[in-house]
């Protein structure tokens, strides 16, 4: 009798599920992660391109990673550094500082984005430039960077040539390590061809790579101040590590005047011998290489140049409060955990609407906003593959969980996952409404499919439904059993 | 920005958790290691040429075989009298190295797992050569050859430069559509010249 009253308390309850999931669609101001990767969908085609473009990066880094013998002990090495980083972030930052003032570099704080911002223009300023190149720098992007210069009337521009076509495209990066993974041969060249002038129809890799090469290189050639990004800054010699493939850091930074690095804070490793592991380890779980063409030392400015760090932290150092999150700061960003994560690979980078997609973006955007990101845990399967291949393992699907959690507490989901998260954990707790659930739902299922495959439930879009069984396991078991006894 | 950078500081100092050790490093044994042998297959494998030679004179005879019609070759290796007519004397200004098709530098050492090579600011002159020349060669001796990372800072040490970098392969891209190109921003190719044990002693 009670179970009767439970499952008409869950009836209920689902109905109030659809209407709040239709008012939640109404009203909501951005599109969420589940809208824009059904846009993504809507060319198959196009899905499986991506899907298996970012496979194949996935068995690189498989491949790189079987011939190292040592790999898994190098992953453990590599996460053990980076919690005595976490430990002692205070510390180090403080000696990196005073070794790259010695070394003649000019350090810089910001503790948001604004101030970075500002800081990087008040160089600009200083030196009247109203120009730039930019080498890859996710901080940069997290900080919206050349959208603040632009605004300020200078021009930014991106030297990778992946960002460089997402640039001209007028997009954000899709992919950290891999901007333009989300675009075809024939887009590139349709972009060349209307800012670069390359020939109309032109689809080749190679001639269009040519095109870029030239046009970037006159860039490099006339800028004054270049911008970096930075991998690795070492506490014990005030150096910073750029690693690129294009060597396009280096040409930016060894012919401007001016070198300017932003890192986030947590870039900092304790000493040199460190670089040994990690460079070990972030090619080859990035592309499967085994490692980028260029890892540069920068330690003190060239004779004549002015070289600037901004230190930012951004919600770093309250995110080092918080124990279930606080290893996303391990993250060297490689983007092993988008090449293999199944919603990555068939939503796209862009479907995240951040900075950085994927699941550790999925795990570093809450920290920034609660509201604005809190779709993005819930973008996943929870498979765990993302952790399986980090190479300093951070458990990326258990935090992902945890930040459903705290989402669903602090009200920051829509009432209906809110509900059905509800309605799981009531039937989940109880193993007679489980059962009984099961049941009615196997009736329902066969009787009455388009009760449940209808444009309320999402996940039948794109899904056939499947054929239902007649009994559970747990029946069928039973009955068997008795037999063969 | 001073109030920043206590504000980062003191929320570091308040939030971090308990200190936690640096962990002993691995090592990675050269023993039974052809370390020539694994450097060269890496080389090769991300699209470098290697050479074994005796001697610097056969290290111009292959590369005037390779570019026949170069114009401005810079040679960091004073010593070996390579390219001797060609020689342009290097400017204070980076930019001027613009027009140099051929870089010859000499590598500190190399590392066999990956190929890379490091040189310091002093091996180049100008630290924008390797990258804006359109052709580098590189040359290092056979005996400087580790097994890994591990063994290349060990090497490194806590020498003082201003600038170092592994330099591993040509310069390349990949970000259309995952095809491989060489010659993105940098050098279109890379030519290693290994100096084989027996040739040292004829040169010194």
């Amino acid at each position: 009798m009670k179970n009767k009253q439970h499952v008409r308390n869950l009836k209920q309850q689902s109905l109030d599920i659809s209407k709040v999931q239709h008012q939640h669609q109404r009203m909501s101001s951005h599109k969420t992660h589940a809208d824009l990767a059904e846009q993504f969908n809507k060319a198959p085609e196009r899905v499986a391109w991506h899907d298996d473009t970012l496979w194949f990066v996935r068995q690189k880094r498989d491949n790189a990673a079987r011939g190292v013998e040592d790999w898994e002990i190098l992953r453990e090495t590599a996460s053990k550094i980076k919690e005595n980083v976490l430990s002692r972030l205070d510390d180090y930052l403080m000696e990196f500082e005073a070794r790259a003032l010695e070394n003649g570099i000019q350090v810089h704080w910001a503790k948001d984005a604004a101030e970075h911002n500002a800081i990087v223009y008040s160089i600009f300023q200083k030196h009247g430039v109203e120009r730039a190149v930019k080498s890859k720098s996710m901080l940069t992007e997290e900080c919206h960077l050349n959208d603040y210069l632009q605004q300020q009337g200078v021009e930014i521009i991106d030297s990778d040539l992946g960002e460089r076509i997402v640039q001209l495209a007028e997009e954000p990066p899709s992919h950290i390590v891999l901007p333009a993974i989300h675009k075809k041969k024939e887009e590139v060249g349709e972009l060349f061809h209307r800012h670069l002038g390359s020939a109309k129809g032109e689809k080749d890799a190679k001639v269009l790579t040519e095109t870029a090469r030239q046009h970037l290189r006159e860039v490099f050639l006339s800028r004054k101040i270049a911008l970096t990004g930075v991998n690795f800054a070492i506490a014990e010699t005030g150096e910073f590590v750029v690693c690129t493939n294009e060597g396009n850091a280096d040409m930016g930074a060894h012919l401007a005047d001016v070198h300017i690095a932003c890192m986030g804070i947590e870039k900092i490793i304790p000493k040199r011998e460190h670089l040994g592991v990690f460079l070990r380890l972030l090619a080859r779980s990035a592309t499967g290489q085994p490692i980028t063409t260029y890892s540069s030392h920068f330690k003190k400015p060239r004779k004549g140049q002015e070289m600037h760090l901004v230190l930012v932290d951004n919600g770093r150092s309250s995110r080092l409060g918080e124990e279930s999150f606080r290893n996303s700061l391990k993250c060297i960003r490689c983007g092993a955990c988008m090449n293999t994560c199944p919603v990555y690979r068939r939503s796209g980078g862009h479907s995240y609407h951040t900075a950085i997609a994927g699941p550790i973006g999925s795990i570093l955007a809450p920290n920034m906003d609660r509201k604005q990101f809190a779709d993005l845990p819930f973008a996943s399967t929870l498979c765990g593959s993302c952790t399986h291949v980090c190479p300093v393992k951070i458990n990326i699907h258990e935090q992902l969980y945890q930040w459903r959690q705290v989402l669903v507490q602090e009200g920051h989901v829509d009432k209906g996952k809110q509900l059905s998260m509800q309605a799981m954990k009531v039937v989940l707790s109880s193993p007679a409404l489980f059962k009984l659930s099961g049941k009615a739902g196997r009736k329902v299922m066969s009787l009455a499919p388009f009760a449940l495959n209808h444009r309320l439930n999402p996940w039948y879009k794109q899904r056939e439904m499947p054929k239902v069984p007649t009994s559970s396991f747990e029946e069928w078991y039973r009955k068997n059993r008795k037999k063969d006894e | 920005m001073s109030s920043s950078r206590n504000y980062i500081l003191s929320t570091l100092t308040k939030n971090k958790p308990a200190r936690s050790p640096l962990p002993e490093l691995p090592l990675v044994s050269a023993a039974g290691l052809d370390l020539e042998e694994k450097f060269s297959k890496t080389a090769i494998s991300i699209g470098s040429s290697v050479h074994r030679v005796k001697d610097y004179g056969q290290i111009e005879v292959i590369l005037k075989e390779q570019f026949p019609s170069l114009k401005q070759v810079v040679s960091r290796i004073g010593e070996a009298g390579l390219f001797a007519d060609q020689q342009q004397n290097l400017t204070e200004d980076p930019h001027a190295l613009e027009a140099v098709d051929l870089a010859i530098l000499k590598g500190q050492f190399a590392v066999a797992e990956n190929s890379a090579i490091w040189i310091e600011e002093n091996g180049m002159g100008t630290r924008v050569l390797p990258f804006i020349c359109q052709h580098l060669a590189i040359v290092i001796h056979q005996k400087q050859i580790v097994a890994s990372m591990h063994q290349a800072y060990d090497l490194i040490g806590d020498r003082d430069y201003g600038y170092g970098v592994f330099i591993a392969g040509p310069s390349k891209t990949a970000d259309i559509e995952q095809s491989l190109v060489l010659g993105a921003h940098g050098p279109r190719s890379l030519h290693v010249f290994i100096l084989a044990e027996e040739a040292e002693k004829v040169n010194q």
